[in-house]
């Protein structure tokens, strides 16, 4: 369900395939390992190979997201769609998530390399 | 319980298509309930988001089906797809679950009877925003039927 790079305190997953009640619990159980990493800091999630989610992401998104600020660390999305962002925008966590496609171009895009495709 | 679509033809504009199909409320058929829906819409030339949009709204209802309806334990899940001369697809989803005791309370943003399990409460306002019209009747121990419908705005009328 996700692929992911490590870099320092960084680490970015690019999610695959689909989101919904069916896999939600798989996908969480993966980024919750991830997080649990020593020194992981931030969470970029890479939404470009999503083909669908639906209202079972927001819980994830947002666990994911409090999981992240308790342990001091941060979390940020990129790569959006126009269906993910609209969910996102319904549930309000455009508010609390940084979206970096939002971003000013090279501010602060600190990321890192391409996630290779297998 | 509504009559169902497939009951309804009189009233309603000229038909063009219809299906029923049944399924165990088992959450693999999610994904499957989204495809028949995708599959079915087709006919209508719909746009890459309108197919989003019926595929995400169904999701949502199915889901409801298997988490709320039959409360993990499995069940049959309908759904009806129908579409019509205009271009307006409607899309039914029935359990023979537990009911809802309050539709209105359900249907609240962020409303859930889950929080623990980091449900959102979003589902029927996907539903809403995703369709033109959502309609829910639900009777407690007797079951649920969400009805919904999309015009699908490029459609030719047959």
């Amino acid at each position: 369900m996700l692929q992911f790079i490590r870099d320092g305190e960084s680490v970015l997953v690019r999610l695959t395939g689909e989101l919904d009640h069916c896999c939600c619990q798989q996908v969480r159980r993966e980024l919750d390992a991830l997080i649990a990493q020593p020194g992981v800091k931030t969470l970029i999630l890479d939404f470009s190979a999503l083909q669908f989610m639906d209202s079972s992401g927001i819980g994830v998104m947002l666990g994911r997201y409090r999981l992240m600020r308790d342990k001091g660390g941060a979390m940020a999305v990129i790569h959006m769609n126009p269906l993910v962002t609209r969910i996102f925008r319904m549930a309000g966590l455009d508010r609390v998530i940084r979206n970096m496609d939002a971003s000013p171009k090279g501010q602060n895009r600190k990321m890192p390399q391409e996630v290779p495709s297998r | 319980m509504n009559e169902s679509i497939l009951q309804q033809k009189r009233s309603a504009p000229a038909l063009r298509n219809e299906m029923e199909t049944h399924f165990l409320s088992i959450p693999e058929n999610e994904a499957f309930a989204r495809v028949v829906v995708a599959a079915f819409a087709v006919q209508l030339s719909p746009t890459v988001s309108e197919v989003a949009d019926l595929k995400t709204a169904v999701s949502e209802a199915v889901t409801n089906a298997i988490v709320h309806g039959y409360e993990g334990v499995t069940g049959v899940v309908t759904l009806r797809c129908r579409s019509d001369i205009r271009g307006v697809i409607t899309i039914e989803v029935e359990d023979k679950g537990c009911g809802i005791p309050d539709v209105e309370k359900a249907m609240e943003p962020f409303y859930t009877t889950r929080p623990d399990q980091e449900r959102s409460g979003m589902g029927f306002s996907v539903m809403q925003t995703f369709m033109d019209q959502l309609d829910v009747t639900s009777l407690p121990g007797q079951g649920t039927l969400v009805r919904m419908k999309k015009r699908i705005r490029g459609c030719v009328e047959s």
